[in-house]
């Protein structure tokens, strides 16, 4: 009985730090859908995300929801510039050379945000209060509902952007195959700023969960997740979108039970073992479908 | 002796002499310790550079976690020294040995990934083994392996260096080199031509590997504490940037790469957010302006007036 209770309890716990993944996973599998690149810089826009929630909840006194709405905003637009600037001028360069952009654009993120609000880290301030909800002995806190609540919302919009949209139709042409849609007379360009931009924006919002979640942000925060968050789209299949959700809550779920019950210091492991067992198992992920190569 | 081991002997003799010349300033105070230290970690990352090189440049294969390598190299090594007393030649050979061991066992199912997913999954690699070692408590855990004797001297790690260049140089002008670039250049081209890629990528590897072992065989001998936070991923990216900045699939280039890329480091070591601001913008603007890297393929023996030179002090002509 004991041991349900802590794996139940280490399940809730699993899929709420799954939820963050899936929400930062989206935005890989989209852009990695339309571009064909692994954005290293995501993990970093999360941390500019999850900074400007901060700075929305503490300098300007906002309550939570308007300051995530505010920084998933401004990260959108951020996410924008940044394709403008650093990847558009490469759409036809070597797939290495954009990633290298990639990891440099995720490096000046990280250092220059180090340098305007220092590597020290900051406490986010407690939006929520002390709240816990005892569902049959099982004990879900405030940040919990709220991630739950948020991600579900922020899911339910963006299937509705993708399936029922125009704009949404655009997108699907335009990772499908860009040149085709271009004929079809789909702006490409316009299209993959929407892309960076909504990827962008669900970064944000994941990067104030996490600092509603775990009280602390530091310029640094982006790495890991960033690189589980491509675990987990890999694992649901690169390219499909509710492959990045499901692969985001189960890595987020076997994270927490490697950490409850084995040790924590091998939660980062267990990702990358993840990946590499589904890369050497099923390189398409588990919703993915074989596709043939083509010389 | 043929044309081009007389060229190779010319090399040497320059190598001695640039070698005579530093220990010389060195021996006579001219250095000081802080540069002293530099210049063997310029020589370790040169090393580093040239094997990661080897993978990402001449075999086209981008590995992200080659620190994961110089990490086994360098535990390896400092067991071997701390514990059974044994010689920093032995230490070296065995961690390159381990080191090449695992980079074969890894690379054998992980080479059959390409571009993008082999670059996440070699830097997951290399995650993983830090990991690892922070968890084997033998050799120190999370803390660090401590009491390491300072065996590493510029002698140690010049000679390793040339010994590095001049290895990866002729593998790299034999036909399995040749194997190496034929897959870079066109791996389904290549596989029909009859080259063994599997066989040639992991054969790279382990080279590549085995090399970045004894990297961190030398680098830990220089400190007195060696812990897996020196071998994450950030230091595998500096190694990248090493080898993108020189040119991949030039070994003049990862010198000067890691020459460059060292000298930056120890001159705005008092501004470290800085220092990764410009690394970060010179990636950035190389990728725009110059994708090849400031050698490109070139080596500096194939610049005309180099070569002359060259050719003239060993008296051949042009081959």
């Amino acid at each position: 009985m004991d041991f349900f209770h802590q794996l139940i309890q280490q399940l809730i716990n699993g899929v709420s730090l799954g939820s963050i993944y899936a929400l930062i996973a989206l935005g890989y599998t989209m852009i990695y859908g339309i571009i064909k690149l692994i954005n290293f810089a995501h993990g970093d826009i999360y941390m500019v995300g999850a900074y400007l929630g901060f700075f929305g909840v503490t300098a300007a006194g906002l309550p939570i929801l308007p300051a995530l709405l505010i920084s998933m905003v401004v990260t959108g637009c951020l996410g924008m510039v940044v394709e403008k600037l650093a990847y558009k001028p490469l759409r036809h360069a070597p797939r290495i050379s954009i990633l290298i952009t990639a990891i440099g654009v995720s490096f000046f993120l990280e250092y220059t945000g180090m340098y305007f609000v220092t590597p020290t880290p900051r406490t986010f301030p407690d939006v929520i209060g002390n709240i816990s909800f005892n569902v049959a002995g099982f004990i879900i806190n405030g940040q919990q509902v709220l991630i739950f609540a948020i991600t579900i919302i922020l899911m339910a919009l963006l299937t509705y952007i993708v399936q029922k949209t125009k704009l949404g139709k655009a997108m699907r042409a335009a990772s499908f195959d860009t040149e085709t849609a271009q004929l079809m007379g789909v702006d490409s360009d316009r299209i993959i700023s929407v892309t960076f931009f909504i990827g962008s924006s669900l970064a944000a919002a994941a990067g104030v969960l996490v600092g509603v979640y775990y009280n602390t942000i530091d310029p640094l925060m982006g790495i890991m997740p960033g690189l589980k968050a491509f675990v987990a789209a890999v694992l649901g299949g690169i390219g499909i979108l509710p492959g990045a959700v499901v692969g985001g809550i189960i890595l987020g779920v076997i994270e927490a039970l490697v950490a409850g019950f084995l040790s924590s210091t091998f939660r980062d492991a267990a990702a990358f073992a993840i990946l590499i067992l589904v890369l050497l198992v099923k390189p398409s992920g588990l919703f993915g479908k074989n596709t043939n190569e083509k010389v | 002796m043929n044309s081009v081991r007389k060229r190779d002997l010319v090399m040497l003799i320059f190598g001695l002499a640039v070698y005579g010349a530093i220990q010389g300033m060195i021996t006579a105070g001219m250095i000081g310790s802080f540069w002293q230290l530099n210049i063997i970690l310029i020589c370790v990352n040169v090393i580093m550079a040239v094997s990661l090189n080897l993978i990402n440049g001449y075999t086209g294969q981008f590995s992200l976690g080659h620190a994961g390598f110089m990490a086994v190299g360098a535990y390896v090594g400092v067991v071997a020294t701390t514990n059974f007393h044994l010689p920093l030649i032995a230490a070296l050979i065995l961690g390159a040995a381990c080191a090449g061991f695992l980079g074969f066992c890894i690379g054998l199912p992980t080479l059959r990934l390409r571009g993008d997913y082999l670059a996440i999954a070699t830097l997951g690699l290399g995650e993983i083994i830090r990991i690892v070692i922070m968890n084997i408590e033998y050799v120190g855990g999370a803390a660090g392996f401590k009491g390491i004797p300072h065996l590493t001297n510029f002698t140690w790690v010049f000679f390793a260096m040339l010994f590095t260049l001049f290895f990866i140089k002729n593998f790299v002008n034999s036909s399995h080199g040749r194997a190496c670039i034929s897959i870079r250049e066109n791996e389904i081209a290549a596989e029909a031509m009859g080259v063994n890629t599997t066989k040639y990528k992991v054969m790279a590897f382990t080279i590549g590997a085995a090399f970045a072992g004894i990297a961190g065989g030398l680098f830990a001998h220089q400190f007195y504490l060696i812990s897996p936070n020196s071998f994450t991923f950030l230091a595998s990216f500096n190694y990248l940037i090493m080898v993108v900045l020189g040119g991949m699939g030039s070994i003049t280039g990862s010198i000067a790469g890691a020459f460059v890329v060292t000298f930056l480091s120890a001159a705005l070591a008092s501004f470290p957010e800085a220092r990764m601001i410009i690394y970060a913008l010179a990636l950035i603007l190389l990728m725009f302006y110059r994708p090849q890297g400031l050698f490109g393929y070139m080596e500096i023996t194939n610049f005309a007036p180099i070569k002359k030179l060259l050719d003239k002090i060993s008296g051949v002509k042009g081959v």
